[in-house]
């Protein structure tokens, strides 16, 4: 997409499209869609295979299941795309089911006491956010010690008690569906989130921002990217989002506990990474990860089905994750001694190392 | 720069599509196992899930055991699944899936008395007859729960005890978890109410009350305080698992051991050592196998339609004989077991 943009300016200086791919191809051989096939595939298979996988309850209870990771996976996606990582999610999930558990029983409304834990994740992302972004320090340092410093404020304020007298109302609000169908409500404030979040990604100059902090942050500051600014209103947005999916599971589960949504961040992460994200920063599409998320639902929800333990659910994610790591590398170092199609540009192809990142870096030193 | 990812990115897609066969056929086998008992229910048999607090405990391994007995005996389908850790939306995915699956019985731990009502809910409206045992919901949520015991048993059975081992009279002391335990609270006050009460218990006097907060150290160190506080002290009484541990292990390396009686609740493998090595003579608690084997019996006779749930109605529960429910749909063990030297090698947990 940057070469494009890049090739208009630069347009008799290198050609792109003589090597670059057909329209079709461009947009379906991608990862995003391996992973989608991929997701369908399962599906295909657990409605065949699994007994009960096509009743009518299976799809309610999914999209419950993967509500939180769903929302949550919107701001992670942006924030490794910078080539940065948040943690603390999961945390900021807890604090604020604790804190939307103790304003109520202090006689606050759930609106309310709702609206003062987003505000809560908001302040909890700001603090990220300023220790990353304008501190300079490394994320995974920062959010590891958030990660600690918000479970530990939210098991301290309500020890090892747990809240569960939510006015009804708002938690049927939680566990409903939209009218007879079987989507559950909580899918209309994410389809409006997603939507924000693709538009924010890949339709605006924010967006194209965030891609290049990830493939290089040096040059996307000298061609005028914000960094810092960026990637604290990510640690905001990812603060903020995570706290709601904590009170949606509060509300949902009808419980504010001080250790609720524990080990979430790997979940998210798992999904973001498995739907395409690289790791390393720069590259990796929403859809992808909304797939990769599914994907996850999909296979715990199937296995859970036929009875298998958590164990062999988790030992399978585990080897999906380390596989669409470790894939690309190993397909881009297999395809590198496969004989290349002849092209106009020959030499001056072989030379960009093949790892997708790094390859991008050099397009964009060269071009800029 | 998509040029330079576009051969890696087909090749990615076959060999997703690749993992995904290989997936595929691990879930195939997966499908084999499952679909064997999946068609055992589907005939109008018995399918009963048990899903305790988490798995890999081993007071649930031993109720598992139990049910897995009786549900044999009942001739049904039985399967354990739980979360690895105790909380209760890790449970409520599980009790999403018996839902799903139709089966006829859930038998649970609740991890939470309240937050797991609307799954249970659900899975009921499924036609899924929900016992709770070990630890209840809100009564309104469940159909029956099977009590491993009540307060007034766990306490009188404690003061039997201590009484039998000190010859009736003299003084005793409690030690118990932290001062603001509900549990131990509402038993200390029902021992007291029964030494001041109960003729037997004339010449039994109370001296101290003591708090180990649950901790092992503290546990220990107080029990050396209220032996050192009370030189003429006969018996202790500490009413939780750790306690009674820690007072064992003190007593068992000191000038008190034999002297000074002990029992409390406690679990067979913590209290092994000392009851072979004579610190403690005998301890109570329920036994989980028992609890754990009564439970299918009772889910069988609500799914069977024999009861109802309502107080009084009574079934056969097998090797144990018959059970009548009692008030709010609880169906009761019976009284605490007694742990001792003679049948303490039969238990593991």
């Amino acid at each position: 997409m940057s070469a494009t943009t890049s090739a208009t300016t630069q347009a008799p200086a290198r050609t792109y499209s003589a090597y670059s791919a057909p329209l079709w191809q461009r947009l379906l051989l991608t990862r995003e869609m391996a992973v989608i096939a991929l997701t369908a595939a399962v599906i295909l298979y657990s409605i065949a295979n699994v007994p009960n996988f096509d009743g009518p309850l299976t799809i309610k209870f999914l999209l419950q299941d993967i509500a939180p990771i769903l929302l949550i996976a919107l701001p992670m996606t942006l924030v490794i795309i910078t080539g940065e990582i948040d943690l603390s999610v999961a945390s900021i999930m807890g604090l604020s089911s604790v804190l939307l558990g103790v304003l109520h029983e202090g006689g606050m409304s759930v609106p309310a006491a709702a609206l003062l834990a987003l505000l809560a994740g908001l302040a909890c992302g700001a603090l990220n956010g300023f220790l990353i972004a304008y501190v300079g320090l490394p994320s995974l340092a920062v959010t590891i010690g958030t990660l600690a410093l918000f479970r530990g404020i939210a098991v301290g304020l309500l020890g090892t008690k747990a809240i569960t007298d939510f006015t009804e109302k708002w938690s049927d609000l939680a566990t409903g569906t939209i009218g007879e169908t079987k989507i559950p409500l909580v899918m209309i404030p994410f389809a409006v989130l997603a939507i924000g979040f693709v538009v924010l990604l890949h339709f605006s100059t924010f967006g194209r921002g965030v891609y290049d902090i990830g493939l290089n942050d040096e040059a996307a500051h000298f061609t005028g990217v914000d960094v810092a600014r960026t990637k604290l209103v990510l640690f905001l947005l990812s603060g903020v989002v995570s706290a709601l999916a904590g009170i949606y599971f509060t509300l949902r589960f009808g419980s504010a506990r001080g250790d609720n949504a524990t080990g979430y961040e790997l979940q998210v992460i798992a999904a973001v990474l498995l739907g395409g994200v690289s790791i390393f920063g720069g590259r990796g599409r929403l859809h992808g990860v909304l797939a990769g998320v599914v994907l996850i639902g999909v296979i715990s929800s199937a296995l859970r089905l036929e009875s298998v333990t958590v164990n062999v659910t988790n030992i399978i994610v585990g080897l999906l994750l380390v596989a669409s790591v470790i894939l690309p590398n190993v397909l881009a170092a297999a395809s590198s001694r496969l004989p290349r199609k002849a092209t106009p540009a020959a030499p001056r192809e072989s030379h960009p190392p093949e790892n997708a990142a790094s390859a991008g870096v050099t397009t964009r030193g060269s071009d800029s | 720069m998509k040029f330079h990812t576009r051969k890696p990115t087909a090749l990615a897609a076959l060999l997703l599509t690749a993992t995904f066969a290989f997936a595929g056929c691990g879930g195939d086998d997966g499908g084999d196992s499952g679909s064997d008992s999946g068609s055992g229910s589907g005939g109008g048999a018995l399918s009963i899930t048990m899903l305790p607090k988490n798995l890999g405990n081993a007071y649930f391994d031993t109720s598992t055991k139990g049910a897995e007995k009786a549900a044999g005996e009942l001739d049904a389908d039985f399967e354990e699944v739980g979360p690895e850790t105790g909380s209760p939306d890790a449970q409520v995915s599980y009790i999403n899936t018996v839902a799903q699956q139709g089966k006829s019985a859930l038998i649970i731990s609740a991890n939470d008395p309240d937050a797991l009502c609307d799954a249970i809910d659900e899975a009921r409206s499924a036609d899924v007859k929900v016992v709770t045992f070990d630890a209840d919901t809100n009564p309104d949520c469940r159909d029956l729960f099977i009590n491993q015991a009540t307060a007034e048993g766990i306490a009188t059975k404690q003061l039997e005890l201590i009484s039998e081992e000190i010859g009736g009279s003299g003084e005793i002391a409690i030690l118990s978890a932290s001062a603001n335990a509900t549990n131990q609270n509402a038993w200390i006050a029902t021992m007291e109410d029964e030494l001041a009460s109960n003729p037997d218990y004339a010449d039994i006097k109370l001296v101290d009350t003591v708090y180990g907060d649950d901790d092992d150290q503290k546990s220990f160190d107080q029990t050396e305080a209220l032996l050192q506080n009370h030189p003429d002290l006969k018996g202790i009484i500490s009413p939780t698992t750790v306690g009674i541990a820690a007072a064992a292990r003190y007593l068992s390396d000191s000038e008190y051991k034999g002297k000074v009686a002990l029992t409390g609740l406690g679990t067979p493998n913590q209290m092994r050592e000392f009851v072979e090595d004579g610190t403690v003579a005998s301890f109570a608690l329920w036994n989980p196998g028992d609890l754990g084997y009564l439970a299918p019996y009772a889910a069988a006779a609500l799914v069977n339609g024999d009861i109802t749930g309502e107080e009084g109605d009574s079934f056969d529960a097998g090797d144990l004989g018959e059970f009548e429910v009692g008030a709010d749909g609880t169906v009761l063990l019976g009284e605490p077991f007694t742990f001792n030297a003679d049948n303490i090698g039969d238990f593991d947990f």
